[in-house]
């Protein structure tokens, strides 16, 4: 008895580990792309919040999570095209870029909210996406329900993941994205638009960082509140690192911080324990910062990273 | 005529000419050399015509059309190639992704790699470019890249190719055999536009040169109906004189005594391997090798900027634990360094104030912790003109300066502190033959009033000219020593590439 009941709890730790990995994959994937084309997005953080605010608010007063989803991809569109502007096209530095999105995400979002629903903090609620049972694998013992009994925005993570590896590391596209972030005048003397490359790895990120910051108003839970990524942007940085910059190490890299995020979650409610919750919130920033410092060594991040390509005249 | 460019002006921002109404006519099949020193425009030409650079005027005709080239893909649509002096390959990917890339449709899936790695073999073993399509580029030596540069351009179809310094990088036989297969080449109907400022593979390569000084065309001739002389006046605008007066070198006494040492590059991979010397007194000994063997590293072990293991290290009599910057400046210590601009020179500083790196804390030029800016300009002021580093103003950014001039600085700067070991790492690299010229005889200078100097360089013509010793060094080792006798430069070639000369001639 005791052993179904320990299995039931990994169990739903488990579902929740994959649940609290989504937001995490969406805009680590992102990130991943725009990095290997060697333009570090720091300014997830911001763009995941504003993604967050718009799902929420469209699919609020719409009644339709659709079109919530629609005008999140477009903001994430709208703002990796901004960044890309001053990052790419305009040439500033990326991270003091990077580090304003993050602010004006805080401080927009959380503006318009109060703007448009007053006060009432958490009190509205829409519905959410819910779960859909995929036929037959949901009824596999143990793995069926933590992984075939999610919601849909979890399997596009998953979806927008693999597509992420068959672009980098099948297509001439992925080529021509990696050796963007190597070596941009090599790419540029075989007549590849290093510009152009750039200003699409970005979009991406800011679609995965938007579509990320969603997941957590509209499907994770169903209401807004401010700063509801609570530094999501900034755990993405450190995951893709972690990831060395590849699809696969980067979906690990969640996975682990939805585990230890789960964990804190299951610690917190248990009863009888005189630590203090804080401690367990803390747990899966510090895994982060563990799991960081157990990579240390030859990095292996794209060459160009992070450095503005300047055309020869 | 398959080339022609007319009037071709570049001006780059701060009114640098670049390129002053040059012309050049190339004909289908042959192999032009572009010669001229360095800064004299003929890369900046070059990367013009492969649409690297937008030219302020002038026109392009190609095959009897103007054309304008807006970007490398309107060069590459055009079947112009071009071999950079900096390689323009993706370390991390294959030689068949660097090959292909940026050739195909975006969707294409890379599975279809199969057909190409058959062309690449093929395409080596019609022209001799032997290279395993599978390698990871930063796998292969520097030759081996330059194979794969020029397989790029054959495999997208090339009727022009641009080699831009291609002997820059190699071996005396890896030249010849460049050489060869570029004769190959051209007698098959490729058209090669070849830059260099060495006399030598003019003549060994070309049938008709032009010559480009200060941005300007001096003038285009058949190889066959020139002469060296003549050639080495529209280089350089006067006679060169490049043999140095010297004397003998006679002394006994040790300076720098080395043994065992060894140091590994930034990827923590052993690059000297148990490497033992010595520098005498008023001698010069150089280190001749092909770059990336280690000589890097020797350097920078040897000036205390990476940490080194040895079993001895002694510096005028004084044996040294470790190699600290201190104790090098107590024992009187030169450093004219191979990355100029990274390391010799802090560029957005003044010529003045890079006249004192090393004592900007010391008296005259700081007088409890405040610089002390007359005493900072009358030194450099004096330097400027004792070793004539033409600047207008010593408080002018460093940046703004030749590269020549900007050398100058340096061993200015080194040299003034009259040292007893003086370390030289590629003093030349991307310097005019006037300076040059000055950077040899100063170096001489210093030897001849008593230091002594550790010349490395992959320069065999400079190790040659300066040196009364030379050391070969390959894979970190040192294989062997020769007198700096003109005829041993075959025999020293052969060493660079790794070949132990006594088992060749046995």
């Amino acid at each position: 008895m005791e052993d179904i009941q320990w299995i039931v709890g990994l169990q739903g730790i488990l579902v929740a580990t994959i649940r609290l990995a989504t937001p995490l994959i969406f805009s680590g994937i992102g990130l991943v792309i725009a990095e290997q084309a060697g333009v570090v997005n720091i300014g997830l953080e911001g763009i995941m919040l504003l993604g967050a605010f718009t799902g929420w608010t469209i699919g609020f007063y719409s009644g339709s999570l659709i079109l919530g989803l629609a005008a999140v991809i477009i903001v994430g569109l709208i703002s990796g095209l901004i960044f890309a502007l001053f990052t790419v096209t305009i040439r500033a530095n990326q991270i003091v870029v990077g580090v304003a999105f993050n602010m004006l995400g805080i401080g927009l979002s959380g503006f318009l909210y109060r703007t448009l629903f007053g006060r009432e903090i958490g009190l509205l609620k829409l519905e959410s996406f819910q779960s859909i049972e995929i036929p037959f694998l949901s009824n596999l013992p143990f793995i069926g329900k933590i992984l075939f009994q999610q919601n849909i925005l979890v399997y596009s993570s998953f979806v927008f993941c693999l597509l992420a590896i068959y672009v980098l590391y099948h297509t001439a596209a992925g080529l021509a994205i990696r050796s963007v972030g190597e070596h941009p005048r090599a790419a540029d003397t075989m007549g590849i638009n290093v510009f152009l490359v750039r200003y699409l790895c970005v979009l991406m990120s800011g679609v995965g960082a938007a579509l990320g910051g969603a997941f957590l108003s509209i499907a994770y839970t169903n209401i807004f509140v401010e700063n509801i990524v609570s530094g999501r942007g900034y755990i993405t940085l450190a995951i893709v690192a972690f990831g060395r910059w590849k699809p696969v190490g980067t979906l690990i890299g969640a996975l682990i911080f939805g585990l230890f995020y789960a964990i804190q979650l299951n610690l917190q409610s248990l009863r009888g324990i005189v630590i203090p919750y804080h401690v367990f919130q803390a747990l899966p920033y510090f895994m982060t910062i563990l799991a960081l410092l157990s990579m240390r060594g030859r990095a292996i991040r794209p060459k160009a990273l992070g450095k503005p390509y300047e055309p020869s005249a | 005529m398959l080339l022609s460019m007319e009037k071709i002006n570049k001006i780059f921002p701060g009114n640098v000419v670049a390129t002053n109404n040059v012309s050049l006519e190339v004909r289908q099949g042959e192999i032009h050399c572009l010669l001229g020193e360095n800064g004299a425009g003929k890369t900046v030409l070059m990367n013009i015509l492969y649409g690297m650079y937008q030219p302020d005027s002038g026109q392009i005709y190609y095959k009897g059309q103007p054309i304008s080239i807006h970007s490398p893909k309107d060069s590459i649509e055009n079947r112009i190639g071009m071999v950079h002096q900096h390689f323009m390959l993706v370390e991390t990917l294959t030689v068949a992704e660097n090959i292909i890339l940026g050739q195909w449709k975006p969707w294409k899936n890379l599975k279809e790699m199969e057909k190409v790695h058959e062309r690449i073999k093929n395409l080596g073993e019609e022209y001799g470019l032997f290279v395993n399509p599978n390698a990871l580029i930063r796998e292969l030596s520097v030759g081996e890249q330059q194979r794969v540069e020029i397989l790029k351009a054959l495999y997208r179809g090339t009727d022009l190719l641009i080699l831009d310094e291609p002997t820059s990088v190699l071996t005396p036989q890896e030249t010849v055999q460049l050489l060869n297969l570029l004769r190959g080449l051209a007698d098959k109907g490729l058209t090669i536009i070849f830059i260099t400022h060495k006399f030598e593979e003019v003549f060994q390569v070309s049938d008709r040169v032009t010559v480009l000084r200060d941005g300007q065309l001096v003038g285009t001739t058949d190889t066959a109906q020139t002469t060296f002389g003549e050639l080495a006046k529209w280089m350089v605008g006067r006679e060169v004189f490049m043999d140095l007066d010297r004397s003998k070198s006679n002394s006994k006494e040790v300076v720098l005594s080395v043994r065992g040492l060894q140091a590994t590059d930034e990827r923590g991979l052993l690059a000297v391997k148990d490497v033992s010397f010595d520098v005498h007194a008023n001698e010069i000994v150089g280190i001749a090798g092909v770059s990336g063997n280690g000589q890097t590293e020797l350097a920078l072990g040897l000036a205390g900027l990476i940490e080194i293991k040895y079993d001895r290290l002694e510096l005028c009599g004084q044996e040294l634990k470790k190699i600290t910057a201190k104790n090098l400046d107590r024992i009187g210590f030169g450093h004219i360094p191979e990355d100029r601009q990274g390391m010799g020179l802090i560029l957005p500083f003044s010529v003045a104030e890079n006249f004192i790196l090393g004592e900007y804390n010391s008296e005259p030029y700081s007088h409890y912790g405040f610089l002390q800016n007359r005493q900072i300009i009358n030194h450099a002021q004096l330097l400027v003109n004792k070793f004539s580093v033409r600047v207008s103003n010593v408080k002018e950014e460093i940046t703004n300066l030749s590269g020549g001039n900007q050398q100058k600085v340096v061993v200015a700067r080194e040299l003034n502190r009259n040292p007893n070991f003086l370390l030289v790492n590629q003093p030349t690299r991307g310097i005019d033959i006037g300076a040059t010229e000055f950077v040899y005889q100063q170096i001489l200078k210093q030897r001849d009033a008593g230091s002594a100097v550790l010349l490395i360089s992959t320069d065999l013509e400079e190790v040659f000219k300066l040196s009364d010793r030379v050391l070969v060094m390959f894979e970190g080792q040192i294989i062997g020593e020769v007198p700096p006798d003109r005829e041993q430069i075959f025999k020293v070639g052969l060493m660079m590439a790794g070949k132990q000369v006594e088992e060749e001639l046995a």
